[in-house]
């Protein structure tokens, strides 16, 4: 009997961390486009969070108007991020990059407050979500008593081959050498004839490609409103640095890291899920403010 | 050979003198302006405060922080701490909060400071929600919903309602020119020295023997302290307090940001001109709601590109004026040589 009840207990606990890991996948998606543009030309993105919740708007009209489901209106949400990307460093990001900080924070701070007035004013305030139909409800059976559901295990192996193929493009194709190359030495990388202005507005539209993936299973898990950017800026922000800069490995393991802290926090009680989030976080800037998995520069 | 340093130019003395005027008008406030003037004087001087404070840390001292609302709210809740469970009269509260806010700001300092660059941003933003979340965890405050303030701890202010408005009035004005005249004060002591060196290229002033790392740790943790005196004070004139108003991004970093940008960055008058445009702006344009916002992001997108120094910045360039004598002159005792 008494066995009986531990095994339940343990159970739950795996359930619990087992939820964490799956959710950890989303916050990796979060993290890798905030990582990438990091990387490539040392611009951190405020709007980032709030970017996330226009793709999942985006969704929404799309899903809507063509009548598709949101996995199938990924074929246009993404090119259409990406697009938007693309113009919006063009445009107007690449005029902040330099010596200073204060122009690309500053910008994209001022971008954050836009987009998320403009979504209040199309769409009001309430909360609305994006129907996946019977997938949402479907589950595997892993052990007695264990039961995952389709939908986040797909999240999670979408999420790692966001991340696998970031890697490929970044080690592997001739974009991905360009922007080493100009994430490396910019005026050199100009000499050896690219055009650094293109190379960063494709690293930014290859973000928002990942930003749109994430926004649309954002949209699928639960309700979203136009307030909740800051919060996933947040958490892809909070993933990054557990990971350690610059490794897009270590970001999926800051993603997991913080997914399962949240899980736990949750489990103990409902209003501390974020708080111990956050607390990981500042445990492992405490600890080792280089995070837990350094890119190794050689 | 030895050198003479001077502050101001030409126009030190009619910037005094208007300081001097306007401080004198402003005092008497309640003699010639009614209770709605009141507010919302009350308020300019709160975010002209709150605006001076953003700029000397990210202006000066190159600290870019998005989570000043850490201390406006942890000043506020100090004060409502103090009152309701402690009894503490709110105006002795409200120095009370500066200190607790300097204190804690101590070891948040250690933890942020890691970060560099843009992730110092973002890592004081979650500190921020940190102290929100534990707010709303703390029950004998009313939680996540918040408390007010009870009366007697008001009636305690002063007698009648109208001497506990006069009363905040004046703490509100004193506080606001306080906080620009130790900004004024620190800018023109040796740290305000090494402050404008760090302002135009750090690594330079690093090389001169500026202890980069120190005056930044000093910058903060004073900019904690009177932060939290002005959040302490904001609560007490709305008497209500909830972890989402006290916490808030928007009103205390969003809206001081774009006026400390919009006014001009790195100069002592940018915030107070910033501050005069954004309630211009919002005493028009305020029933538009989300418009605005978009119109008030969208203006200082558009001045962090078109103009980086603000409109005070222009001012400067145009016509090299100043209203607060901090510009250095070195009079050398020996005549030049030609």
């Amino acid at each position: 009997m008494r066995t009986q009840h531990l095994a339940a207990a343990l159970m739950e606990w795996v359930n619990v961390i087992l939820q964490g890991v799956l959710v950890g996948g989303l916050y990796a998606m979060f993290a890798a486009g905030l990582s990438l543009i990091f990387g490539v030309m040392r611009l951190v993105n405020i709007a980032h969070g709030d970017l996330i919740v226009l793709a999942a708007y985006v969704a929404l009209v799309v899903a809507q108007t063509l009548g598709i489901g949101p996995l199938t209106a990924l074929i246009i949400v993404v090119p259409v991020m990406a697009a938007i990307g693309y113009v919006l460093q063009w445009f107007v990001l690449n005029r902040t990059l330099g010596d200073d900080l204060l122009p690309p924070l500053l910008v994209t701070f001022g971008l954050s407050v836009i987009i998320q007035n403009g979504l209040l004013t199309a769409f009001t305030a309430d909360s609305v979500k994006l129907q996946a139909g019977p997938i949402e409800v479907a589950t595997i059976r892993l052990a007695e008593g264990l039961y995952v559901g389709v939908l986040p295990l797909l999240q999670f192996a979408v999420a790692v081959a966001v991340i696998a193929g970031l890697q490929l493009i970044f080690y592997r194709t001739a974009i991905g050498r360009a922007f080493r190359a100009t994430a490396d030495e910019p005026a050199v990388a100009q000499l050896m004839g690219l055009d650094n202005r293109h190379v960063y507005a494709l690293a930014m539209a290859l973000s928002l490609a990942v930003v749109a993936i994430a926004g649309v299973f954002l949209a699928v898990r639960a309700n979203f409103d136009p307030s909740l950017g800051p919060a996933r800026l947040i958490f892809g922000f909070e993933a990054v640095i557990i990971g350690g800069l610059g490794s897009l490995w270590g970001t999926l393991a800051g993603g997991l890291i913080l997914g399962v802290a949240q899980a736990v926090g949750a489990h103990l009680d409902p209003g501390w899920q974020i708080l111990a989030g956050h607390i990981a976080f500042l445990i492992v800037l405490a600890a080792r403010s280089q995070g837990l998995f350094p890119k190794v520069r050689t | 050979m030895t050198e003479l340093v001077i502050f101001g130019g030409r126009g030190n003395w009619i910037g005094m003198a208007f300081g001097a005027i306007a401080f004198a008008a402003l005092a008497a406030a309640p003699w010639w302006g009614g209770r709605n003037d009141l507010q919302l004087l009350s308020e300019i001087y709160a975010y002209v405060a709150l605006a001076s404070l953003w700029n000397l840390l990210a202006g000066y001292a190159g600290l870019v922080s998005v989570g000043q609302q850490a201390y406006v709210g942890l000043g506020a809740y100090s004060l409502f701490a103090l009152a309701i469970l402690f009894g503490i009269s709110p105006l002795w509260s409200i120095p009370l909060a500066g200190l607790i806010a300097a204190a804690l700001s101590i070891p948040v300092a250690l933890l942020v400071f890691r970060l560099r660059g843009h992730y110092f941003a973002i890592g004081t933003w979650i500190v921020a929600e940190v102290f929100r979340l534990t707010a709303s965890q703390i029950a004998a405050l009313g939680g996540g919903s918040g408390t007010s303030l009870p009366a007697a701890v008001v009636i305690a202010i002063a007698p009648t309602h109208q001497l506990r408005d006069f009363t905040m009035y004046w703490i509100a004005l004193v506080l606001a020119a306080a906080v620009l005249a130790l900004i004024v004060l620190l800018l023109r002591s040796r740290y305000g020295l090494a402050l404008k060196a760090m302002r135009d290229s750090e690594l330079a002033a690093a090389c001169s023997g500026v202890d980069v790392y120190r005056t930044k740790f000093l910058v903060y943790v004073v900019t904690a302290l009177a932060t939290a005196m002005l959040g302490a004070l904001i609560f007490l004139q709305k008497l209500r307090i909830s972890p989402d108003a006290a916490f808030s991004v928007n009103d205390w970093t969003a809206f001081v940001i774009f006026i400390t940008v919009i006014g001009g960055i790195g100069r002592i008058e940018g915030p107070i001109v910033g501050t005069l445009i954004f309630f211009a702006l919002r005493q028009t344009l305020a029933d538009l709601g989300t418009i605005y916002l978009m119109m008030l992001g969208l203006v200082a997108i558009v001045i962090m590109l078109a103009a980086p120094k603000g409109i005070w910045g222009m001012v400067v360039e145009r016509f090299g004026w100043q209203l607060f004598p901090l510009e250095r002159t070195v009079l050398s005792e020996e005549p030049k040589q030609r």
